[in-house]
This record gives structure tokens, sequence and C-alpha cells, in this order.
């Protein structure tokens, strides 16, 4: 795999062009040939760097210098000085601007480099996912063989080290999570995947088990030895059927080579896996609905607590693990917590899938590290806007992730950075709008989804829901009240609060988010009548024709 | 088929798998992987692998492997072929239609010289 050790930006935005930066970025490419170190540097383009003094800008990491104005004759000396000797060549620095959000990005990255590196899906697009040999020649099924010959207690304290955090959404520690799960007591307990990947958007999932499905048995394999279980389901949505067929085909394979079912590679440890098919509801990606389901009842969620710990399937102890925190696990266990932590920030750890979608370039997956700020994602990998229209926000995580404001675009996207400004991570899928987009557009569409999707066993949710969407809908026909919007408020607020599961409690996140960073969008709408995007329709249904 | 006993039992097989692999990558031998997830299928990534596997019985061409993998993330580009002879590094194509890719086999894996037009830039 190629590595990187730097990474040069070259900003490439109108004004930066007609400065000059295409030649600047062409002599960085000679320049880096030249002394044989375009193996281990990369470069890339910036379309939107934050800051419109000191064109064009040139910006490299990890030590996060920014150098500007540079003109084609600086080229060399950057080189020579930064990347070949490894000193800041002084001279050259941009002048430093008060950080007022906009750069303050190269401040708060703490750390982390933007580069891609990939843990979980290193294998995904080199190996064939039918064969196990080709798993087996990519260090496939060797964690397994090292914490078989591990104490259980060693391997969830090596997850905790690593601090390895739930890919689902929530964030919650895994290494925690399986030590109450090892901690009790019970002759039967379960382990079981979270592959109902529904939130819209999400495809992080479906590409790790089409591409490295026994990475995924492995991982379960680890876990169950590790707490003590001999049973697992892996819980997958009804629609990715490629997904389920190479799964049963993987499991097959494991079995015939002795790596699933009685006295795995020689130990005394036995244990098996079933995949189960979900049938396209949303809320059976909420774990205790999941579990319903599996038990072959109606999918909605459990009252908590007791929790799945303790009691989850056929009320034993059960293990419940997304498939991206899982396919963390099987690199953690062969490398150590250490060089887990070598990859992103302090608080969270490793890597993360993301999803990118919307007006942007560039659609797809990328694995990078924690850390990196939603702007350098929309410009490095996103390949910037599409058409040049400004960026206005981003919705992570389907559904029931936050809308990001352009304001926030320079947070670093890990757990904590977010949880502290207020917003959530998600499943990692970024839909990015540019200003053509209405918010209140947004907001109606999501609030279709839940109104749609709530199961309707708890009240907050299913009436709660159902009421937003038509006062939603209201504004966005010029029909709304300005009381409407403390309505909202207090739907959303009671929704978070009292719903019983997680699909009710972040029903309310899009209006929420959306009154607090675009209330006057949303006023307009009422106040004025007009929409500023240009998007509702603004005529009451009675006078439609 | 091997049962794997013991940690040296899995050693064997990874070393036999390594050794496959090698033969495939030796000089003269042409590796032709097709992303088969579901973006790829969807854009059209069967009828592209049945172009190539057409096109090889057509010129009856020997020591070719043609196999599938998963989405590498770069969906914008789906049908995704990656073409890689002897150790040379790979060279990869995106939005291969099976036109595309008849001249990808005409042009690359028999004639030697990569088909620009089409490889993804990094």
């Amino acid at each position: 795999m190629k590595f990187s050790r730097s990474m040069v930006l070259v900003s490439n935005d109108p004004d930066s062009v007609r400065l000059g930066a295409q030649e600047v970025y062409r002599r960085f490419g000679e320049k880096l040939l030249e002394l044989g170190l375009n193996e281990e540097v990369s470069l890339a383009q910036i379309t939107d760097i934050g800051r419109h003094d000191a064109l064009p800008l040139v910006i490299i990491y990890p030590e996060a210098t920014a150098y500007g104005p540079v003109s084609v004759k600086d080229v060399d000396r950057i080189v020579e000085e930064h990347l070949y000797k490894g000193r800041i060549a002084e001279e050259l620095l941009a002048p430093v601007k008060e950080l007022s959000g906009r750069i303050g990005w190269l401040k708060t990255r703490k750390g982390a480099s933007p580069m891609e590196k990939k843990i979980v899906t290193r294998r995904v697009g080199r190996i064939d996912p039918e064969s196990i040999e080709d798993y087996i020649a990519e260090e496939g099924y060797q964690a397994l063989a090292k914490a078989l010959g591990m104490e259980r207690t060693e391997i969830h304290a090596t997850l905790e080290k690593a601090g390895l955090q739930g890919r689902g959404g929530a964030g919650f520690p895994t290494g925690m999570k399986w030590r109450f799960v090892a901690g009790t007591k019970s002759p039967k307990k379960y382990v079981v995947c979270n592959a109902d990947e529904s939130e819209p958007g999400t495809f992080k999932d479906r590409i790790i088990l089409e591409g490295d499905p026994h990475s995924i048995i492995e991982a379960m394999t680890i876990a169950a030895y590790c707490v003590g279980a001999d049973e697992g389901y892996i819980y997958v949505r009804g629609e990715y059927q490629l997904a389920q067929r190479r799964l049963e085909k993987a499991i097959l394979q494991a079995r015939e080579f002795g790596l699933l079912g009685k006295n795995i590679l020689g130990s005394n440890f036995s244990f098996d896996l079933h995949v189960h098919s979900g049938a396209g509801a949303y809320v059976c990606g909420e774990e205790t609905a999941l579990l319903e389901s599996i038990e072959g009842k109606r999918g909605e969620p459990r009252a908590r607590p007791p929790y799945p710990t303790t009691h989850g399937l056929w009320g034993k102890p059960t293990l419940i693990n997304n498939v991206e925190t899982l396919a963390n696990v099987p690199p953690i266990i062969l490398n150590g917590a250490e060089w887990y932590r070598s990859f992103g920030t302090p608080s969270s750890p490793g890597t993360k899938c993301y999803t990118i979608l919307g007006n942007v370039n560039f659609r797809g997956l990328i694995e990078v590290p924690m850390g990196i700020t939603l702007r350098e994602i929309i410009n490095i990998y996103g390949q910037g806007m599409r058409n040049g229209a400004p960026f206005k926000m981003a919705q992570t995580g389907g559904s029931s992730g936050s809308i990001i404001p352009a304001s926030l675009q320079d947070t670093p996207m890990d757990f904590e950075s977010f949880r502290k400004a207020g917003v959530s991570l998600g499943s990692g899928a970024l839909l990015i709008c540019d200003e053509n987009n209405c918010v209140l557009d947004l907001a109606i569409t999501l609030m279709k989804f839940f109104q749609f999707e709530s199961c309707g066993k708890c009240t907050p949710c299913r009436v709660g829901t159902e009421r937003a969407l038509r006062m939603l809908t209201a504004i966005s026909r010029g029909e709304g009240k300005l009381e409407d919007l403390d309505t909202l408020s207090a739907i959303a607020q009671e929704m978070e609060y009292a719903s019983n599961c997680g699909l009710g409690q972040t029903a309310g996140v899009p209006i929420r988010d959306t009154l607090k960073y675009f209330r006057a969008e949303v006023e307009a709408h009422i106040r004025l009548g007009v929409c500023p995007a240009g998007v509702c329709e603004m005529t009451p249904e009675a006078e439609k024709v | 088929m091997p049962t794997v006993k013991s940690l040296e039992d899995l050693k064997k097989i990874r070393e036999e798998a390594l050794k496959k692999r090698e033969i495939k990558s030796a000089p003269g031998s042409v590796q032709i992987v097709v992303g088969m997830g579901t973006p790829g299928i969807a854009a059209g990534a069967r009828e592209t692998l049945k172009e190539i596997l057409n096109f090889i019985e057509e010129k009856s061409l020997t020591n070719i492997t043609v196999r599938q993998t998963g989405n590498i993330g770069r969906d914008s580009w789906e049908p995704i072929v990656q073409v890689v002879i002897g150790d040379e590094p790979a060279v990869t194509y995106g939005k291969v239609t099976p036109a595309a890719a008849r001249q990808i086999m005409e042009q690359h894996v028999v004639g030697g010289k990569v088909v620009n037009d089409y490889v993804i830039p990094a």
C-alpha cells in the first residue's frame, strides 16, 4: 500500500488560478519527482481553503503549515526546506490571521492528517470476496489465531485501551460493552452483528460486507470467544441480497476450513453463525427492535433497561455491534492498541468511513482518520462543490444525524468535538447541500421518512412525527404561523425526552437544527411568504389547480 | 478441503495462497479485476465482464486471470476495471462500458498501451 508521510494541498479557487495556482501545482509535481519524494508525499488541489488573502495558498500536512502567497519560484525552496530537510521555510509563511473559525481548522486539527487511511476497507477491492484463500493470504484469520491464545479479559482490555467506539452512530465504547457481556454469568450468550444499515445515504457497511465478508466472521468469532458466546447472528438488511449471498458463502467456506463450528483452530472453543435477513423496516436497525425481529416477533423496540448486555436475544446476554465496529477488531488485536491510537484524535482514535453524497463533484466512500473537517472532505475528497455553488449545509448520518451549517464546517469530525458543538456524527453519511437547497424542504423530507418509519409503539414518536410533518408542510405552502415554530420546538423536545427508542429520540433533531441554524430562512417562509432558495411551492393546498 | 486445526495449518494455507498469487503476477501474465459490488453491477459491470470474457474467447488469449472484487468506494466511476500486467503497477479504469472494455482489451491487454481516456485520475 502506498504510504504518504506528508500531504501538500494547493488552493485551486478561481482567484488562486488567476494568480498562477496551476503553475505552482505543476511545479510541485515536478520538484517532488526530481527529489524522488513523489512516492512519500501526496499532492492534491483544494477548492475552498476558507480565506481569501495570501493566494495561492499552499498547506502542508501533518504540520498544517500554511504558505502564501506562493509563486512558482518559491516552490523549490518549500520542497527542499520543508519536505526534504524537514524545516519550515519561515519567510514564506502566510500571514497569521485572527483565527475566526474559517481558518481555525488548521489549529483545531489536534494532529490528525486528512490523508486517506484504510483500516476496515483495506482488503476491499483487493481480494475476491468469494474466496477464503484470498482472505487468508491477506492476514485473514491471523487475529483469531492470536486472540485464541490470549486471556479473555486481555481482549476487551485491548479494545478499551485502543479507544474503539461504536461506529453505528452513538459512539459507545466497544471494549466496555464487551466487558459488560463477558462479566455476565449465563451458560448461553449471543453475539449479534447489526448490518441493518438503513440510514438513507449510508452504504459503508454494505461495502465491507460485499467486499470483505470474512472480516466480519473473524471479528464475531473473536467477540464470541471474548464474551463466552457460542452462537451468533448477522442481521442483514433485506435489500442487501448480494451481501447476504456473499456472507452465506463465506460462512460455508469458514465451516469447511474449520474456522467456524466445533473446536475452532484446535481449541475447545466452538461457535457458529447464522445470517438473518431483515424485511425493510428502518426501526429494526435499533438494537432491541432488531432482537425482537430475530426472535420472529414484530420489530418494535423494547423498554430499556434491562439492556441487551444482560437481557438480549431470548433473554440471554447479547453483544450487539455494528459492521464497521467489528471490522476494526481484527486489526486492533493483530497490531495492538498503541498502533490504533496513532490514527485519529486522542478522544476518538482510529478511522471512520464516510459516504459522500449530494452537490459535490465526487460521490462515493472514503475512509479517513477521525478528526478531519467537513471542509477538507468537501474539497479534497468531494473535489469541490458541483458547479462552484457555495456550500450551505451538510446532513450527517442518514436521517438521524444533524444538519450542519457552513459555520461549523471547520469542526474536527470526531465524537467529542461534535458533541461539544451540539451536533452528531451519526452513521457517516454526508449529504452535502449547496445554496440552491431549502432547509425546510430537507426537514420535510426527513420528517416524512420518520413519520413513515415510526413503528407506532410509543405516542411521542407516532403522533409527534405526524404533527411535525403537517406543520412543516403547511409552512412550505405559505400557510404557516410564527407560533408554529414554538410548537415545533416543543414537539421536537418532547420526542427527544419521551420516546422509547433512538428513532423517536432523533426524529426531532432536524427540526431543532433547522430552527437553531436556519431560523431566519424558515421565518422568511412565514413572514414574507417566499422561499429564499426558490424550492418550496408556497401555494396553499386549496388554491392549487 | 483442508481443515484448519492449528496456527501452523493456517500459515500453510496462507503460503499456498500467496504462491498462487505469485504465479498470477508472473511476467507476461495479465490480471483483470472487475468491481462487482452493488454500484458496479447497477452500472453494468456484468455486461462489461461478459464483454471481456467474450473478447478473451474470440481471440483465444491465454495467461489472463479475470476475477471480481468489491466496491472500492469510487462510485461515481463505476463500472471499474483494473488491469495488471505482470508486475507493473495496476491501471484503474472508470466508466468502462462494454465498448470501452473492448478498446481496453485491444489496446492495453493485447497492445500494451494504456488507454488514457478511461483512466481514473488519482
